[in-house]
């Protein structure tokens, strides 16, 4: 206890008493079963770099997944991103990074016995971390509302019994949604190039594009479309000779599933499906697609792509929200001082553990919000 | 007693044969004292006492579907409606409960808890809280497999289905889609509770790659170590590699079947074989989780009861770590039939077969080490040389499944499952018997009745052969498995097989029975009851709180002319000659190669 209080005094004199005798001397944060105190520093160290290591390979499954599906199925994930908002994304990656250099900092601070500094960072750190949580459940809310969430939730679930009906979508949605649609149809480009504010929009339009497509896949039979104004009718007509009877049998046609037909899954990375082509050539880009554009055995995997994205960022953001409880543990004992040149494992540890949760968003960010 | 007169620094604890000395187990009193212990060895016992019970249930288990299976049609395990599904239920519940509750954790969690710091001449594991939470969070999935039972016996009983279903019928590998969308059994509790198990499994693994590393003490470099230690380490490799992707994989069984999130389920527009390769990707190295740390209490073994330095140190170290490297290539062996292409299946086969190369070093060298020993037959010996034969043929017959052509026609067969009971079983399980067998004066202090238990020994080896055996003839004629039924030419097979099961279940009650009789009565064990060379030894029996009253000088731990024998009492001591060369500071050998 009385190096606490040292350390409590004045941080200079608790640093040179920590470089000069401490390590022979009685350590109270020495563990019994270690030597000395560098023993154990690298001893945790090592244990949670080799946590850490654990953390990558489980992160490492949803990649494989992500890669399985994008690679086998990449109109999906072309056609689905387009709901995230990268905006948002950017910011919080920003946000994110920030809050990197002040927990290194804040290490840095532990080092050097400075107190008050250390606080003042971890403070920093826990903003940071609640800010990305809270741009996150910007995003989320904005999906819910919208019927993307995983799941039957998903209004392009084929078992989707949701209270917006994807018939009903195209009412709800009225004028709006049919003449976004066309604008988005037109130019979808500008309509994402407008920024944050744009966004929404776009979301309305993909969705009454997608939800008055999706339902066609069940009911073309007995429910056939009215005819649509503009650009969005000529993507209808278009997608419905084609795919129209194609999409019931494949939902059960184990041909067009896994590994049964290996040719089923090769998809033409340039030149694309007929509607991407059309739709590159009126419009000079490729990277946003309409629903009706989607080969026919993409339709039913729309909300796969929407899985993953809940699946990786949800993850990703329990390991933020764990981040944040370790920082504010560290955050509480550091107040009291402890942390000095002789002790500040935990300060690094928990640094170790916040920078690998920025470091999968970095990855998670391009990957989910930036496909091209 | 006339061995040791003046103890000091260097000697055996001359208190460790003194019924009343201060050890570990009477360090401190109370339940709590327990609970919250962070002494390695108090965390092994109550694994110990978890993973027994656990091996309790999933043997049982066991009994009752080889019982099922004793005649043709309905016996035992039929319901009403002659739905077999009690039948599926059972072989689900036997394999889930022996290999997440048992065959797992059972070497590494018990003797590895226990012997690790010990060989390493620590005071305990790297981090001890973590360790007692790793057994938390080993109970708390156990409890979980806990419900899956209860919620089947109700339902059987009572009608009543509990949330999340009742029993388990998906087998042990929770395939999709039959487990994310058909099955009405208990599976998110069940594949919850396997998640959870990862976590502790994946502690214990951090705990020991980062004792081993920054825990040996002077003079022992890594090839100075005794190769149980290589074998745990080989198997915390894995363990912290594999067991992260199984967390993942049954997150998304879970989510798929609570929210259909299309990922596995085809009628949704997942792939169900991805379930399958990312499964295997954990599983397949998970059978070197089962089987490497198995090695390492055979190699230990095998030394000391040849009375000869182990043969072949540094090839049986690193087939070790080659055995956990190749075993995560080679996932895809388990999926010939599953649709995988020509040249994946030709890639895995080949990787396959050589496995067997960094297996077959460990069993020759084993076999050389025996050469022209001094053997004692004594128990735990008779469950290495056990393991040698069955290791043997569980190995050779895997070289026949990973063969594709044979693979087509024996995949699912009971071929397959003798095949991996005679690795998992007669191996894995051999292994751990003689590795309690062997440990189990320093760990309890007391000696157990040889005689009884070198019979239990070999009426396990030969109900276990006469269950298993016959096993291969049956699935190579065409016995499917997990069926409950079969045609009458099996009859003859079944039979056998289900009489062997019953040897089996007996010679284990006796040796549960005779480790019983030796806590209560057993006679005092002396420090080293067996003249190995490991540092283990040189504490007392049971060793106190904090190991060794002294940082024990390392030497090569197979160099086993320091010890002499003196008598049943006070087993093996310390040669004068070592005495003198401790003394002296010259007594580390380090001539390992």
């Amino acid at each position: 206890m009385s190096s606490i209080s040292t350390n409590l005094g004045d941080p200079n004199d608790g640093h040179g008493h920590g470089h000069g005798g401490h390590a022979h001397s009685h350590n109270p944060f020495l563990a019994h079963h270690f030597d000395t105190p560098e023993q154990q520093f690298t001893t945790g160290k090592l244990g949670m770099w080799v946590f850490l290591g654990t953390e990558l390979l489980m992160f490492g499954g949803l990649f494989c997944a992500y890669a399985v599906y994008r690679h086998n199925h990449p109109e999906v994930f072309m056609y689905a991103h387009t709901y995230l908002d990268k905006w948002w994304g950017a910011v919080n990656t920003v946000v994110l990074l920030v809050s990197s250099f002040t927990m290194a900092w804040g290490v840095r601070a532990a080092q050097l016995g400075q107190k008050g500094l250390l606080c003042v960072l971890l403070v920093l750190t826990l903003l940071g971390g609640a800010g990305f949580m809270v741009i996150k459940g910007i995003e989320y809310k904005a999906k819910w509302e919208h019927h993307l969430f995983p799941g039957r939730l998903n209004v392009y679930n084929k078992d989707y019994a949701g209270p917006e009906k994807p018939g009903e979508a195209h009412d709800t949605h009225g004028a709006a949604g049919v003449s976004h649609g066309a604008a988005a149809a037109q130019g979808h480009d500008h309509a994402h190039d407008t920024g944050v504010a744009g966004k929404p929009v776009v979301e309305h339009a993909n969705l009454a594009t997608g939800a008055e497509a999706a339902p066609r896949s069940e009911g073309a039979e007995t429910a056939p479309q009215a005819p649509k104004p503009g650009e969005h009718a000529e993507v209808a007509a278009m997608a419905k000779p084609v795919d129209g009877p194609k999409i019931p049998v494949s939902f059960f046609d184990p041909n067009s599933l896994g590994a049964a037909s290996d040719a089923a899954k090769i998809v033409p990375k340039s030149g694309g499906p007929a509607g991407l082509a059309a739709s590159e050539a009126a419009h000079g880009h490729a990277a946003h697609m309409a629903y009706g554009d989607l080969p026919a055995r993409d339709k039913v995997r729309v909300n796969t792509f929407f899985s993953i994205y809940f699946m990786m960022t949800g993850l990703h953001g329990v390991h933020v929200v764990v981040g944040m409880g370790l920082i504010a543990w560290i955050l509480i004992k550091g107040a009291t001082g402890i942390f000095g040149p002789s002790y500040y494992t935990p300060v690094d540890l928990v640094g170790l553990y916040w920078h690998l949760v920025d470091l999968i968003w970095i990855f998670l960010f391009p990957l989910l919000y930036l496909i091209h | 007693m006339s061995a040791i007169t003046t103890p000091n620094q260097f000697d055996v604890p001359a208190k460790g044969n003194e019924p009343h000395g201060h050890n570990y187990l009477n360090h401190s009193k109370g339940i709590l004292s327990w609970m919250f212990t962070l002494d390695h060895k108090r965390i092994g016992l109550m694994y110990m006492a978890l993973v027994l019970f656990a091996f309790f249930l999933g043997g049982t288990f066991a009994m009752l579907l080889r019982t099922e299976l004793i005649a043709e049609g309905p016996t035992l395990l039929a319901d009403k409606t002659q739905a077999w599904n009690l039948y599926n239920h059972m072989f689900s519940l036997h394999g889930a409960v022996m290999v997440f509750l048992f065959i797992i954790p059972a070497v590494p969690a018990i003797l590895g808890n226990f012997i690790l710091p010990m060989q390493l001449g620590a005071k305990d594991v790297a981090f001890p809280r973590l360790n007692l939470l790793s057994l938390y969070v080993y109970a708390a999935g156990a409890a979980f497999f806990l419900y899956v039972l209860l919620s089947g016996v109700i339902n059987a009983w009572t009608g009543y289905t509990m949330p999340g279903g009742f029993g388990l019928d998906t087998g042990w590998t929770f395939y999709t889609p039959y487990s994310s969308s058909k099955s009405m059994s208990s599976v998110i509790p069940a594949t919850g509770g396997a998640f959870i198990l990862g976590f502790s499994s994946i502690l214990t693994g951090v705990n020991f790659i980062a004792s081993i590393h920054t825990l040996r003490p002077k003079g022992m470099g890594w090839f100075d170590m005794p190769l149980f230690l290589w074998g745990l380490y080989a198997t915390s490799i894995i363990q912290i590699l594999a067991t992260p992707v199984l967390a993942i994989t049954l997150m998304l069984l879970i989510a798929e079947r609570a929210m259909g999130i299309g990922i596995f389920d085809p009628a949704l527009g997942g792939d169900p074989v991805l379930y399958q390769h990312f499964f295997w990707f954990y599983s397949h190295p998970a059978v070197y989780i089962m089987i490497l740390p198995a090695m390492g209490v055979i190699s230990e073994i095998i030394s000391t009861f040849s009375r000869r330095h182990i043969f072949g140190y540094t090839f049986i170290a690193y087939s070790s770590i080659a055995i956990a490297l190749l075993g995560f290539l080679v996932w895809g062996h388990h999926m010939f039939t599953s649709g995988q292409s020509a040249l994946t299946n030709v890639a895995f086969s080949l990787i396959t077969f050589s496995v067997a190369i960094p297996s077959a070093i460990k069993v020759f060298n084993w076999v050389t080490t025996m050469y022209k020993g001094s053997i004692r037959l004594e128990t735990p010996m008779l469950y290495g040389i056990g393991f040698i034969w069955m290791f043997s043929i569980g190995g050779l017959t895997g070289i026949f499944l990973a063969a594709l052509s044979v693979d087509i026609h024996m995949h699912d067969t009971y071929f397959v499952v003798a095949h991996f009971h005679y690795v998992m079983v007669g191996s894995m399980l051999f292994a751990f018997i003689g590795g309690m067998n062997y440990w189990f004066p320093k760990m309890f202090g007391k000696m157990y009745n040889e005689r009884v238990a070198a019979f239990a020994a070999i009426l396990l080896f030969i109900g276990f052969n006469l269950t298993f055996f016959i096993q291969f003839v049956a699935g190579s004629h065409g016995m499917p498995r997990r069926y409950a039924n079969y045609p009458v030419q099996f009859v003859s097979h079944h039979y056998w097989s289900t009489i062997g099961a019953y040897i089996m279940g007996l010679s284990l009650v006796i040796v549960l029975f005779n480790w019983v009789a030796a806590l209560l009565n057993g006679k005092k064990a002396p420090a080293n009851p067996w003249g190995s060379n490991t540092l283990e030894w040189q504490s007392a029996s049971p060793p106190p709180h904090d190991n060794f009253p002294t940082t024990p000088v390392v030497t090569d731990p197979y160099d086993l002319d320091r010890w002499r024998y003196v008598s049943d009492d006070e087993g093996w001591v310390l040669t004068d000659e070592a005495k003198a060369a401790i003394a002296a500071g010259t007594a580390r050998t380090g001539q390992l190669h």
